[in-house]
């Protein structure tokens, strides 16, 4: 999947435990706010995520801010996924 | 097939469940995209179960997934997202007939051509849960061989006969035996609908060794506490166990020896008795109970 234009802002998940709570706004560059009891050892980690997420889906830039909760990798890219997809509704290629 | 006594319904859209899965106990775990989503979030539970799929070591679990119905939007989308990340079975609801199995074969066929995967990995779970489902159960179960199992609705199937759903059962005992000998005849497991009442064990187990009466593998659970008075009910009881035994061993003599006919404990016995009793033998592993025919 590539190409993808981020028309809005949009969010997915939760703030239960083991989930996250991400949204995505449309911006330029890559902005990450990471917020969780664990998110500075969880930094670079969570960064990688964001990027390859990006990066699959075509996008060079994106705000984003996730609270995490806890989440396991998979999680969190999840909540990503869903939540750029969200922002996209309605944009060229879906 | 791996002996699958229970399969606890999961949230596809509560990852917190999700991942913890494998310490439930559960034989097998069912992803749900259906009823446990709300609709806003049916984009989300798609995802969240389909990077589960891909990613999450869920040891020697059975996964399988409710995919929203077919006369739903979600339907296809629901395919196309899960089938390429494998998971063991897909249930499908409300089956009335098998023309609903047949559909839903044509379209996992067309998604695992297009993603190189052998046309008939993913089986079907049919899910009975109509009054013309259950007249026409045989024909769902035989419908293609991507059917490993049908699953009774209770729930539903009430509801659409009219009537309230009891503890005792009676409403559903038709239903019950009319898909279980639906299953036995067409070769495939059956599942027997949720208990409803997380706080009431005794009702559990007594519907539990009701159905295992009727002949089901398997029955669905809604709570992880109730694994365990699920698996209570389908263990074989030391008697039967010793007898399965003695009845696999004598097959196995009588074939090794080219006999066609066996007999135990002066009693002649069939192919289909061997097959209950190799059956039992599974079971009775999964127990950890030790086989012994004295």
């Amino acid at each position: 999947m590539s190409g993808l234009i981020l028309l809005n802002t949009a969010s997915a998940g939760t703030l239960e435990s083991s989930d996250c709570l991400v949204t995505v706004s449309p911006a330029e560059k890559l902005k990450l706010e990471y917020k969780g009891a664990n998110s500075e050892i969880f930094a670079e980690r969570t960064k990688a995520i964001v990027e390859n997420v990006l990066k699959k889906y075509g996008l060079g830039g994106a705000e984003i801010s996730i609270q995490d909760q806890g989440a396991l990798e998979i999680t969190i890219k999840a909540r990503l996924e869903t939540a750029v997809s969200r922002a996209c509704k309605g944009a060229a290629g879906q | 097939m791996k002996p699958c006594r229970s399969m606890l319904y999961i949230p596809g859209d509560s990852p917190g469940m999700i991942q913890h899965a494998p310490v439930f106990g559960a034989d097998s775990i069912l992803l749900d995209l259906e009823d446990a989503v709300a609709i806003a979030e049916k984009d989300a539970a798609r995802k969240m179960v389909a990077c589960f799929l891909q990613d999450y070591d869920f040891k020697d679990l059975i996964v399988t997934v409710r995919v929203n119905g077919a006369d739903t939007e979600f339907f296809d989308d629901d395919l196309s997202e899960i089938i390429p990340c494998l998971p063991a079975a897909v249930r499908i609801p409300k089956c009335n007939g098998p023309a609903d199995v047949l559909s839903a074969d044509k379209k996992i066929e067309e998604i695992e051509r297009a993603n190189s995967i052998p046309v008939g990995k993913v089986r079907i779970h049919a899910m009975i849960e109509t009054a013309v489902g259950v007249e026409n159960a045989y024909h769902i179960a035989s419908a293609c061989p991507r059917v490993e199992a049908i699953t009774l609705g209770g729930q539903d199937l009430t509801a659409d006969m009219g009537v309230k759903k009891t503890k005792e059962g009676w409403e559903l005992f038709y239903a019950r035996s009319r898909v279980v000998v639906a299953a036995r005849a067409a070769g495939v497991a059956v599942y027997d609908t949720v208990w409803a009442d997380i706080n009431d064990k005794e009702g559990l187990l007594r519907e539990c060794r009701s159905i295992v009466g009727l002949g089901f593998t398997g029955k669905a659970a809604i709570h992880p506490d109730q694994i365990e008075t699920i698996h209570q009910a389908f263990m074989p009881d030391e008697k039967e166990l010793k007898k399965a035994v003695r009845i696999v061993e004598a097959a196995e003599k009588a074939k090794n020896e080219g006999k066609g006919v066996i007999s135990v404990d002066g009693k002649m016995v069939d192919a289909p008795v061997v097959a209950r009793a190799r059956h039992l033998l599974e079971l009775a592993d999964l127990y950890g109970l030790e086989r012994s025919g004295s």
